[in-house]
């Protein structure tokens, strides 16, 4: 019981120091314009934070102090106090942000801007605007590669993976991709970059350093349309040895084999599954259910669904404090 | 048989008595369990051809909607799991009213009823032996529908046996009082046509009730009022790690209704038992 009492003031602070113990992940609500709290111990919300119009992505600063979430209506992204749980400042991003990334030291905030064909570089300590990055047409899904040198920007209609140098700010190389990219991420050796397309439903693996897509992971539900099959948000194990797709209308989650590419099974979830968090334990991974309104608790080594909670107004983004 | 008969007269039968008597018809029911293959195949077959065949094709029709004991989302499988135990319970009661007739038919009722205990306790301990039988075959088909990716929590398979109990004995008290009416073998077909599939169709064992009250608010009604529905539940709940304490209340009182129109029924002097030999008015 003590410990339920204690996480009530110092809950970031105990979930880094114990990592069995309570997490507390924040969920951006698209439709709410809400931030719903949900703690890993109670798996319960247990506050519900008023932010800006359309909250989607949404993240921890790397320190774990701070939550950052792109209110896209609003054109800016918003900051929340951890401690205080309430909107504490803003971030000058461009018009329209979505989803956005940070360097491995916390520093530099580089934001989709999906209405202006931008990514908004940002200095974190100084919460100041350092320049824009011209990219394809309705940028979304944002990555930075393990070594801090490559940021990966993927364009929703040009249907390209952006390879972005991260000193001269210049794009390096253009992948294409499925129809509708809307996501990366890199795999923690570097190795491969995972992009997700949701028109074209599939993920593309890329090599990072030849630029090119060297594989496709496919989807294949008995009694489902194709296009049903959306693939969205991935989680991947810090191991690298699994992956956890979103496949958005499908409802499902696919378990993905990070080595040979081939999904293992697939994890029924809410309606319209978009993206997700892990616990820093990787015990759990948390994914939002945009229609149904809730997110679904996934026990990553048994890979079960165990639990699914409502949170607010389609749900869209999550982040948990980092380790 | 004479000291028998001089301790009843004082005080009744003695525990080991008892036991013996259970013990008797217990193992007259496994042995005819047991040199019976077909009937535990095709116990274990009908739930699973409705698991493998039925569910399969309704995995995407079923509406998406999260009712307790589940926390989450799930296939169809899941949710007619524990209807399908119920199914099998609901034919090994029917199944026992079957031997019950066919036992009268053959004599050999009648040296069970020749026995000194109550006669009451002879019949709780052929439904206890029914139950006992029905028991094997839930834990079989469980044990297959594990590989078929149902697999509620590990606990659950040992907080469902309670419900199990209770739901065979109701089914099984349910089939003794339906056989007493049943005068002829091939009356059975009636037994299936009015009693299992009007119970097994009205209930919530293929459907949530949320869903049939949207299709028909009338058959809702009629799904709350079938006592196979609270069996279905509660084995539902119970598999969970969870009660539910209406279902267990209604089955509860079900047992003893049913159980007591039973002993009614078998009683010699008043039930359906004296109107002659072998197969009643036949």
């Amino acid at each position: 019981m003590w410990r339920r009492y204690l996480l009530a003031g110092t809950a970031l602070w105990l979930a880094a120091a114990t990592p069995a113990s309570a997490f507390i992940a924040y969920v951006s609500n698209e439709k709410g314009n809400t931030v719903s709290v949900i703690d890993t111990d109670k798996w319960a919300v247990t506050n519900t934070i008023k932010v800006g119009q359309r909250p989607r992505g949404i993240e921890f600063t790397r320190d774990g102090k701070f939550v950052m979430v792109a209110v896209g209506d609003d054109d800016t992204i918003q900051v929340i106090d951890a401690r205080t749980q309430q909107v504490v400042d803003t971030l000058p991003s461009g018009p329209d942000p979505e989803l956005f990334t940070q360097d491995a030291q916390g520093k530099l905030l580089y934001v989709a801007n999906e209405n202006d064909n931008t990514v908004t570089i940002i200095d974190l300590e100084k919460r100041a605007r350092l320049g824009d990055i011209q990219v394809g047409v309705e940028p979304e899904g944002m990555a930075i590669s393990p070594d801090g040198k490559i940021l990966i920007n993927t364009s929703e209609t040009t249907n390209m993976a952006h390879f972005i140098d991260t000193t001269t700010h210049q794009i390096v190389a253009n992948v294409l991709v499925d129809a509708r990219p809307r996501f990366a991420e890199f795999k923690r050796d570097g190795s491969e970059l995972w992009v997700s397309s949701e028109i074209g439903g599939t993920v593309s693996i890329i090599d990072p350093a030849k630029h090119a897509v060297t594989g496709k992971v496919t989807f294949e539900i008995p009694g489902l349309r194709r296009e049903a099959i959306q693939p969205v948000g991935i989680g991947m194990t810090k191991d690298g040895k699994t992956a956890f797709v979103a496949l958005g209308p499908a409802n499902r989650i696919a378990v993905v084999d990070a080595a040979s590419h081939k999904v293992t099974k697939y994890l029924l979830v809410g309606q319209r599954v978009w993206h997700m968090a892990f616990t820093p334990d990787e015990k759990y991974l948390l994914v939002t259910n945009g229609v149904s309104n809730d997110v679904s608790v996934i026990d990553v080594p048994a890979q079960k669904v165990i639990k699914t909670i409502q949170v607010g107004e389609l749900p869209w983004g999550i982040t948990m404090v980092p380790q | 048989m004479s000291s028998l008969t001089a301790r009843q007269n004082q005080s009744g039968f003695s525990l080991p008595e008892y036991l013996t008597c259970l013990n008797g018809i217990v193992w007259r029911e496994a042995l005819r369990f047991l040199h019976q293959r077909e009937r535990f195949v095709s116990a274990l077959v009908r739930p699973l051809v409705w698991l493998f065949i039925f569910a399969a094709g309704f995995r995407q029709v079923l509406g998406i909607s999260i009712i307790p004991p589940y926390e989450t989302y799930i296939p169809y499988e899941v949710y007619i799991a524990p209807g399908l135990m119920a199914m099998i319970q609901l034919f090994n009661g029917m199944q026992s009213s079957l031997s019950m007739v066919y036992d009268r038919e053959m004599g050999n009722m009648r040296t069970l009823l020749v026995s000194p205990l109550p006669r009451w306790y002879l019949l709780f301990c052929k439904l206890l032996a029914g139950t006992a039988v029905s028991l094997l075959q839930v834990y079989a088909f469980l044990l297959i529908a594990w590989f078929w990716d149902i697999a509620p929590p590990p606990i659950g398979y040992l907080t469902v046996l309670p419900g199990l109990i209770l739901s065979g004995l109701m089914l099984g008290a349910l089939g003794m009082l339906i056989s007493s009416g049943i005068k002829q073998l091939e009356n059975f077909a009636g037994v299936m046509n009015f009693v299992i599939f009007p119970m097994f169709f009205a209930s919530s064992a293929l459907y949530p009730l949320w869903r049939v009250q949207e299709g028909s608010p009338m058959l809702y009604y009629v799904c709350l009022f079938n006592p196979f529905t609270h069996a279905v539940e509660l084995i539902r709940f119970a598999l969970y790690g969870q009660i539910n304490w209406l279902s267990l209340a209604v089955v509860a009182s079900c047992t003893a209704a049913f159980m007591i129109g039973a002993i009614y029924a078998y009683d010699p002097s008043r039930g359906l038992i004296r109107r002659g030999p072998a197969g009643g008015e036949a």
